[in-house]
């Protein structure tokens, strides 16, 4: 448990890092913004925080709910399903988390996402594909990993990324807009700062419309990659038990079907990616899960290290 | 003279600041393990109010195979008077040995298999049998942090004073339970 709290420290560690970089970024395109748009830095920035705190406000308080209309998910009691139900109590009571909302996904496409702010408010679901296929043990071990993303508040730093990379990709799209359709309006006299160090900025408001949203992009779907590995790793510190996720995976990357109701938004948050189910191979820097094969191969070098 | 005055005042609010700080974690630290002993003691419980209805329904079927549910009565009745961990753990064990006997047993009634309240109270046991291992996990883990965080230098010289004392971990009888921390019967 010691070198497991490590591991999530060093993740909310890294977190923060990256937050700050993409803080950085957006914080930078929002005054270079400000000055393309002929105001000055500081009212472009201020606008950019506005913008970013608007988002951010909406995604905290409803993001969850969003998410889980979208896909279709539908809460569901002890009743409905008791060995989902109960497999999902036991890895709360392993993580000594409290008992999140259970929710299944009616579609036959085999998947499963977690979602909330933190442990007292997090959900997790599941497709009904994936529930009828799995027996106990993967359903543990898929459960384990969506519990995992939950324990290790990756369900939080998705959410918080996803505010910044799409009030980057809004604020790209302004100025690119305004590039178009010509509202540039030459910097005047007023304003803070030299008339070099504006020019500068303008220039690189047009430059980070196109990069800015290519570039935090990368970082999050990097820090996703990253998550579903130590997620499936913390799965297995859960249930000591690798052979049930193992399993599981190999189900899932037998499986084609491409879930219906899932957006691009979103996608980072499920177990596996609900679009791209047949392309195969490398992990690149563009994938939102590292590649299944390596994943399972990560999974099996831990049973080979334990047994 | 100023100086010294300064220097100790210093020093003294330095050191009560680290005793408030090692107080509160060993507060936080006793809290998170006293949970992990209330998560076994729900799923003991849980379990405690399953097994009369599991052995009824087993032995509607089965109704010879009385030596089996003569032990897990036993010791489910044995069970209740464990007040300690040291005592309700190895008592707490055999009761699991006992239980997946009886489950075992049951495998040989294709009858009682096709009984819905059976496999109904089946996944219930199973499912409760893997929270008591999760919940011992959660509680060992928890334990061994506390331990840690009392024996400790200078923690040490604080804790027995406050009244923290070492805890006993819940002790997993042989290698082979170890290694079967999540069964699935059936």
């Amino acid at each position: 448990m010691a070198s497991f709290n490590k591991l999530i420290d060093h993740n909310k560690r890294l977190s923060a890092i990256l937050f700050i970089v993409m803080a950085l970024l957006f914080g930078l395109f929002g005054a270079s913004a400000g000055e393309w748009w002929g105001g000055d830095w500081l009212s472009g920035l201020l606008t950019a925080l506005g913008v970013a705190a608007v988002y951010f406000l909406i995604t905290w308080r409803f993001g969850a709910s969003m998410i889980l209309a979208s896909s279709g998910a539908r809460e569901i009691s002890h009743g409905e399903a008791p060995q989902l139900w109960n497999v999902v109590e036991e890895l709360a009571i392993a993580g000594g988390l409290p008992m999140p909302k259970v929710y299944i996904i009616d579609d036959a496409a085999m998947n499963a996402f977690a979602t909330g702010r933190n442990p007292q408010t997090a959900s997790v679901a599941i497709t009904r594909g994936l529930l009828e296929k799995l027996n106990r043990e993967e359903l543990q071990g898929v459960m384990a990993h969506e519990m995992s993303h939950v324990r290790n508040y990756d369900i939080r730093f998705a959410m918080l990324m996803a505010v910044m990379v799409g009030s980057i990709v809004l604020l790209a799209d302004l100025v690119r807009r305004g590039m178009i359709y010509g509202a540039f309006r030459k910097a005047k006299g007023g304003g803070r700062g030299t008339a070099q160090a504006k020019a500068v900025l303008a220039l690189l408001a047009a430059v980070l419309s196109i990069v800015a949203p290519l570039l935090a992009t990368i970082i999050q779907l990097a820090v996703s990659r990253q998550r579903e590995y130590l997620a499936d790793a913390s799965a297995v510190e859960l249930t000591r038990n690798p052979a049930g996720l193992i399993s599981a995976l190999k189900k899932l990357s037998a499986d084609p079907t491409e879930l219906r109701g899932a957006s691009k938004g979103m996608q980072h948050l499920y177990i596996v990616n609900p679009f791209l189910k047949k392309k195969k191979g490398k992990d690149s820097l563009f994938s939102t899960h590292p590649s299944l094969e390596s994943r399972i191969q990560r999974l099996e070098s831990l049973t080979g290290a334990n047994s | 003279m100023k100086e010294i005055f300064y220097v100790s005042a210093a020093l003294l609010a330095a050191a009560a600041v680290y005793v408030v700080y090692i107080y509160n974690l060993l507060v936080r630290k006793k809290a998170n393990a006293d949970n992990g002993w209330s998560q076994i003691d729900v799923q003991l419980k849980r379990r405690f109010d399953l097994i009369p209805n599991l052995v009824d329904t087993v032995k509607a079927y089965a109704a010879h195979e009385r030596e089996i549910f003569e032990r897990v009565t036993a010791l489910r009745t044995a069970s209740l008077r464990a007040m300690t961990v040291e005592e309700a753990a190895p008592l707490q064990n055999r009761l699991s040995g006992a239980l997946k006997s009886l489950l075992a047993v049951s495998e040989n009634y294709p009858e009682l298999k096709a009984n819905q309240n059976f496999l109904a109270l089946q996944e219930e046991l199973a499912s409760t049998e893997n929270k008591i291992a999760f919940a011992r996990q959660y509680y060992n883990d928890s334990v061994k942090e506390y331990n840690i965080a009392i024996s400790v230098f200078p923690n040490n010289l604080l804790s027995a004073r406050l009244g923290y004392g070492p805890r006993p971990l819940w002790a997993v009888e042989d290698a082979s339970e170890r290694n079967a921390q999540s069964v699935s019967f059936g």
